[in-house]
């Protein structure tokens, strides 16, 4: 990566949320990684283990309990007044009211860009995705694929250099989804944001990544980063040995050094 | 398909509503029934036709204190939610008040209203009607406001918008089929309110008094004639508003 400044640096970062009945749980504990700029890092383990809360302190949807967080070289929450990053969650999340394109250009339109340079970085973006035909259709109109590309699409709204997606194709089946990844790819190239990604699925983060961070459960800590180095990321890719390769390198650091899960190599372990 | 289904819908309660007319008269001619007892459905027609340019001119008093008191109240309910949903202590303190206001028979201020403002006015009637569309538009409104999507909540975090902007784009359109079912169950509140108040005094002109000075004039027929005029009256504020709601929740496109 041709990275001079880190996109995002966390440093010895702790979350605990306390219970209602007084009880506390440790979320994240000593957490540290750097992501440089225009990388793309995916973040995996089991329920639990943390990986959407080190996301959402990062986009500072809650606050750290301990540590450091700095996108860009700020504060999160000045990363976030200042629109440095674009989200998507697992939800798509389109407001059901407002027609795809509406919905594409919501922060543009909360951030005073007008109607014009709103209408074309919409077409722009709608071509990106391959829904210029559905620009004025409603969400309820949409598949849930088309749905997340919508959610992505306004992710990207605001040509951030970093995205946070949590599971954005988790609600997808197989197929949609390994087409979703393909488009993730080509879009990533194109704008050259980093990207934090939250999965639990190991092929989707061998595919995507340029590292893939494997955390663990009680407390949610990192327990191993995995370099992928691919010269090249197409459908060839998944089946490329190098490929493989990479799936069993996650899955060993998953189950702790010893492969012990007994489902074919390549099926999503969840 | 979708006009035969309409069709299908409508057709079984006309049906209903024929027959029971249908049993009403057969009733009242085959007992001899006296007309201050029950009159029968063609002598109210009768009557009905006979005074109907009166009973419009009535019909548009009472219909016009009902609507001043469904706007004004619809408007106040849903400023009041706003700021409610904002504001928790706010709404933790108004909760007993409006409870109060749903159980306490808000008519049975009018003479009180009418002693304040006059009785040549038609201001108590409006301010009854006005309380008691503002009931179900609050509590609506709010609740409607509250069923925000985790993920929309995190959405509008992470854009840094305003609370005026949460609130222009993602709060109130959320709460728009709240709003209008409200909008829906106060309509005829309104009309009942507006109606029952003219009871207790205030300027003889709308279809409330009309149906007591007929009835206190021996005139029960006449009397059923206006209930019939009120009766049209709810139903034609229902109406509207229903059709409201289905135009507006087609127009956006379902959810």
């Amino acid at each position: 990566m041709s990275a001079t400044r880190a996109a995002v640096t966390i440093q010895g970062v702790d979350k605990v949320f306390r219970t209602r009945k007084g009880g506390e749980v440790h979320a994240l504990s000593d957490v540290s990684l750097e992501v440089a700029a225009g990388e793309f890092v995916s973040l995996i383990g089991p329920s639990g283990c943390g990986k959407s809360t080190l996301m959402r302190l990062v986009a500072d949807l809650d606050p750290a309990t301990g540590g450091e967080i700095t996108v860009f070289g700020k504060t999160v929450e000045q990363a976030r007044k200042d629109q440095d990053y674009g989200i998507a969650f697992q939800q798509a999340g389109l407001l059901p009211w407002r027609t795809v394109r509406a919905n594409i250009e919501l922060p543009l339109e909360i951030h005073g860009v007008d109607a014009r340079a709103r209408k074309e970085r919409s077409d722009e973006l709608l071509a990106l995705i391959g829904l210029e035909d559905f620009a004025d259709h409603h969400p309820d109109q949409l598949s849930g694929g088309m749905k997340q590309r919508v959610a992505i699409a306004r992710s990207m709204a605001e040509r951030p250099r970093l995205l946070l997606m949590d599971e954005p194709f988790g609600a997808l089946d197989e197929m949609t989804r390994e087409h979703m990844q393909n488009e993730l790819v080509a879009l990533c190239q194109e704008t050259g944001a980093a990207v934090i990604f939250v999965t639990h699925s190991i092929p989707e983060a061998v595919f995507l990544s340029d590292r893939v961070v494997v955390m663990s459960p009680r407390p949610g800590r990192i327990t191993d980063i995995i370099d992928l180095s691919f010269s090249s990321r197409d459908e060839d890719l998944r089946e490329d040995a190098a490929f493989y390769k990479g799936v069993t390198a996650v899955r060993s650091a998953l189950h702790g050094g010893a492969d012990a899960s007994p489902g074919p190599r390549g099926v999503e372990n969840r | 398909m979708r006009g035969s289904t309409t069709a299908r819908t409508m057709l079984a309660p006309v049906a209903l509503g024929v027959v029971a007319i249908a049993l009403w008269q057969l009733l009242v001619v085959a007992f001899e029934v006296k007309p201050f007892l029950v009159p029968s459905p063609s002598g109210i027609a009768g009557a009905f036709t006979e005074s109907f340019s009166h009973i419009v001119d009535a019909a548009k008093v009472t219909g016009l204190n009902a609507l001043i008191g469904l706007v004004v109240g619809g408007l106040t309910g849903i400023l009041v939610a706003i700021f409610a949903n904002a504001l928790r202590v706010l709404s933790q303190m108004l909760a007993p008040l409006v409870a109060a206001l749903a159980v306490i028979p808000i008519v049975a201020l009018a003479p009180v209203f009418y002693a304040m403002f006059g009785a040549a006015a038609h201001t108590g009637r409006q301010i009854i009607a006005a309380i008691a569309v503002f009931v179900p538009m609050y509590l609506n409104t709010l609740n409607g406001l509250r069923q925000v999507e985790p993920v929309h909540r995190d959405l509008m975090r992470s854009y840094a918008a305003t609370a005026e902007q949460a609130n222009r784009l993602l709060l109130l359109p959320g709460a728009v089929p709240y709003v209008l079912n409200g909008l829906k169950i106060g309509s005829s509140l309104a009309v009942i309110s507006a109606l029952i108040a003219e009871y207790f005094g205030g300027p003889a002109n709308g279809l409330g008094k009309a149906i007591t000075s007929a009835a206190a004039g021996s005139n029960y027929t006449g009397a059923w004639a206006y209930v019939l005029g009120a009766v049209l009256l709810g139903a034609l504020f229902y109406g509207v508003t229903a059709g409201i709601e289905a135009w507006a929740l087609r127009r956006r496109g379902g959810s």
